[in-house]
C-alpha cells in the first residue's frame, strides 16, 4: 500500500490563495487505509477549508484515483467538481497525476506527501520493506530486501557497523543483513557465493507498461 | 620500502590515519606527516570521514607522496557513482597513487551534510572488483582502456561485529574481489583479538589491527557505551586516575601494540587528529 501523510494546513492554504470555490477529492484505497484521504479526512479537510473562507462545492471519495478510468467516470464530468476553481486532492502521487492527466482544465492542489510502498503493522505503524527498484533479489536473500532495508543499500553483505543487531545509521532498525543471515540458517556459504551488481533501476526499469 | 613491498615482506607493518582539513590550510597536516615520515609504512588518508565534508583524499595523497610519504587513498562508496569511482581510480593511478583502501563510508545522516544524497551505487565488494577489472584494461562495461592502472587494494573488517561469522564471510568475499590487506576497528580486548587472529589465520591477506589513541576516560566511555567497543574498565580507571590522561592514553596504545606485535601482521593507528603523538606511541612499543 502507498503510505502518505498530510501537508501542513498553512501550506495548503498558500496553494489555494485566490481560489474561493473548492472541491475535495479523496481515495477509497490506500489513503483511506492510511487515514489520510478517506471519508473522514475529506470531511475534515472540507470543514477546515470552509473555516478559512473557502466555498466547498462538494466532495467525493474516488474508489481508486490512480485508475484513470475511474477518474473519467466519476470525477471528470462531476457537476459539483466542475463548479469549483480548484480540486483539493487527498491522494498519493499516482492518484494526483492520474487526475492531472484526465482533468486538464482545472487547478489542482495535492495535499498529501507520498512516502513509500508500505506494509501495515497496525494503524499508524507502517514499514517500508520494498522500494519498487524493479530488479528484485529477495529470492536470493530469504525474502528480505537489503536494497530497501539496509541504509547503504548494500547488496553483497553487511557493512559491519551494526551494534547489538541494530543499524549504525538508525538504531530503531534491525540490520537487515543479520536478519538475512538468520533466515538463511546462519549459513554463510550462500552469502559468500552471492554476487550482485545493482543496475541503476531508476533509469532502466520500465516507466510505462503497454500491453499492446 | 614502499607500503606494498612491506605487505609482501615479513615486516611488522604500521600505518596511521590522517584527516584532510575542512578548508584549504594543509600546513598542519603536512607538518604531522613530516613528523611521521620514515617511522610508519603507510599514510592512510580519509575520504570525508564520518560523512563530514573536507578536502579530498586524492589531493592530500599526492602531496604526501611528493614529501616522501607513501599514501593509502581511502575511497568510500557513499558519494560517487560507478562512473566517478572508475574515473577517480584512473586519476589516482596517473598521480602515482597505487594503494587504495575501499570502504562503504559512513552514511550522510551521520555527518554534517545530512540531506546529501547517499549514492552507494557500488558496494565495497564491487568497488574492489571494479579496480581489478580496470587493471585488466577494460572498464565496468567492457570498453577497452588506453593504458591501464595497477593497484594495491585494501578493505576494512570489524572484528567486534556480531555475528563474527558474517564478517568473516564478507572478508573472504573482499579477498576474492581483490583485497590484499585489511584494516580493522580498534581492538582493546586481547581475548577477542586472539579469536579473530585464529579465525583469519588462513586468509590470504595481511591484517592491520586498529589501535586507537584514547585521550581521556570520557572518550573511552563513549566508545564503549555508544559504539559497542569493548574497552576494559582497567584502561578506563587508568585514564581517570592519570594526571595526564593523554600521556596515559599514549602509554596504553604503546602497550597494546607491544602485546599484538608477536601475533599480527601489523597495526593501523587512529589518533583522531593527534597524529603528532604517534612517534610517542611508537617509542613505548617494546
Amino acid at each position: 500500500m502507498i503510505i502518505t501523510k498530510q501537508k501542513e494546513l498553512n501550506k495548503i492554504l498558500e496553494q489555494l490563495k485566490g481560489k474561493s470555490k473548492v472541491f475535495v477529492v479523496g481515495c477509497a484505497a490506500c489513503a483511506t487505509k492510511c487515514a489520510t484521504g478517506g471519508e473522514e479526512q475529506v470531511k475534515a479537510m472540507a470543514e477546515e477549508l470552509a473555516k478559512n473562507q473557502k466555498t466547498i462545492t462538494g466532495t467525493i471519495v474516488l474508489d481508486t484515483p490512480c485508475d484513470m478510468r475511474i477518474v473519467k467516470k466519476d470525477l471528470l464530468n462531476n457537476d459539483k467538481a466542475r463548479q469549483a476553481e480548484s480540486l483539493v486532492l487527498l491522494a498519493c502521487g499516482a492518484g494526483v497525476q492520474s487526475i492531472a492527466q484526465v482533468c486538464t482544465d482545472i487547478y489542482l492542489v495535492p495535499v498529501l506527501d507520498t512516502l513509500f510502498l508500505g506494509s501495515i503493522e497496525r494503524l499508524g505503524n507502517f514499514n517500508q520493506y520494498c522500494s519498487l527498484c524493479g530488479d528484485c533479489i529477495i529470492d536470493e536473500t530469504g525474502g528480505l530486501c537489503p536494497v530497501t532495508r539496509c541504509a547503504k543499500a548494500l547488496v553483497n553483505g553487511p557493512c559491519g557497523g551494526a551494534i547489538g543487531g541494530k543499524c549504525e545509521v538508525n538504531s530503531d532498525q534491525d540490520c537487515v543483513w543479520i536478519l538475512i543471515y538468520e533466515k538463511l540458517n546462519k549459513n554463510t556459504a550462500h552469502i559468500k557465493k552471492y554476487r550482485k551488481i545493482k543496475s541503476n533501476t531508476s533509469i532502466t526499469k520500465p516507466q510505462r507498461i503497454k500491453s499492446r | 620500502m614502499t607500503f606494498k613491498e612491506a605487505l609482501k615482506s615479513k615486516k611488522f607493518i604500521i600505518t596511521a590515519e590522517l584527516f584532510p582539513p575542512k578548508g584549504t590550510n594543509i600546513q598542519p597536516l603536512l607538518e604531522k606527516a613530516r613528523l611521521l615520515r620514515g617511522k610508519i609504512d603507510g599514510f592512510n588518508v580519509t575520504d570525508n570521514q564520518r560523512a563530514v565534508m573536507r578536502l579530498g583524499s586524492l589531493a592530500i595523497c599526492r602531496l604526501l607522496q611528493e614529501q616522501g610519504c607513501d599514501p593509502i587513498l581511502q575511497m568510500t562508496c557513499r558519494d560517487r557513482n560507478r562512473i566517478a569511482l572508475e574515473s577517480d581510480l584512473l586519476s589516482a593511478s596517473v598521480l602515482g597513487i597505487e594503494n587504495i583502501l575501499v570502504l562503504s563510508g559512513d552514511h550522510p545522516t551521520q555527518g554534517d551534510h545530512k540531506e546529501a544524497k547517499p549514492v552507494y551505487d557500488l558496494d565495497p565488494v564491487q568497488l574492489l572488483k571494479t579496480a581489478r577489472t580496470l587493471e585488466t584494461g577494460v572498464d565496468l562495461v567492457g570498453k577497452k582502456l588506453d593504458g591501464s592502472p595497477q593497484f594495491c587494494l585494501g578493505a576494512v573488517v570489524n572484528p567486534l561485529a556480531d555475528p563474527l561469522d558474517l564478517q568473516l564471510a564478507m572478508m573472504e568475499k573482499k579477498i576474492e574481489a581483490g583485497a590484499e590487506f585489511f584494516q580493522t576497528q580498534p581492538i582493546f580486548d586481547s581475548k577477542l583479538l586472539e579469536t579473530f587472529v585464529a579465525k583469519t589465520k588462513e586468509f590470504n591477506a595481511k591484517i592491520l589491527i586498529g589501535v586507537f589513541l584514547l585521550k581521556s576516560a570520557q572518550v573511552a566511555i563513549f566508545m564503549k557505551e555508544k559504539l559497542g567497543i569493548n574497552i576494559s574498565s582497567h584502561y578506563i580507571d587508568r585514564l581517570q586516575q592519570a594526571t595526564s590522561p593523554l600521556d596515559e592514553g599514549i602509554t596504553i596504545a604503546g602497550e597494546l601494540i607491544s602485546q599484538m606485535k608477536p601475533h599480527v601482521d601489523g597495526v593501523h593507528i587512529m589518533a583522531l587528529g593527534m597524529e603528532e603523538h604517534i612517534p610517542g606511541i611508537l617509542n613505548k612499543v617494546k
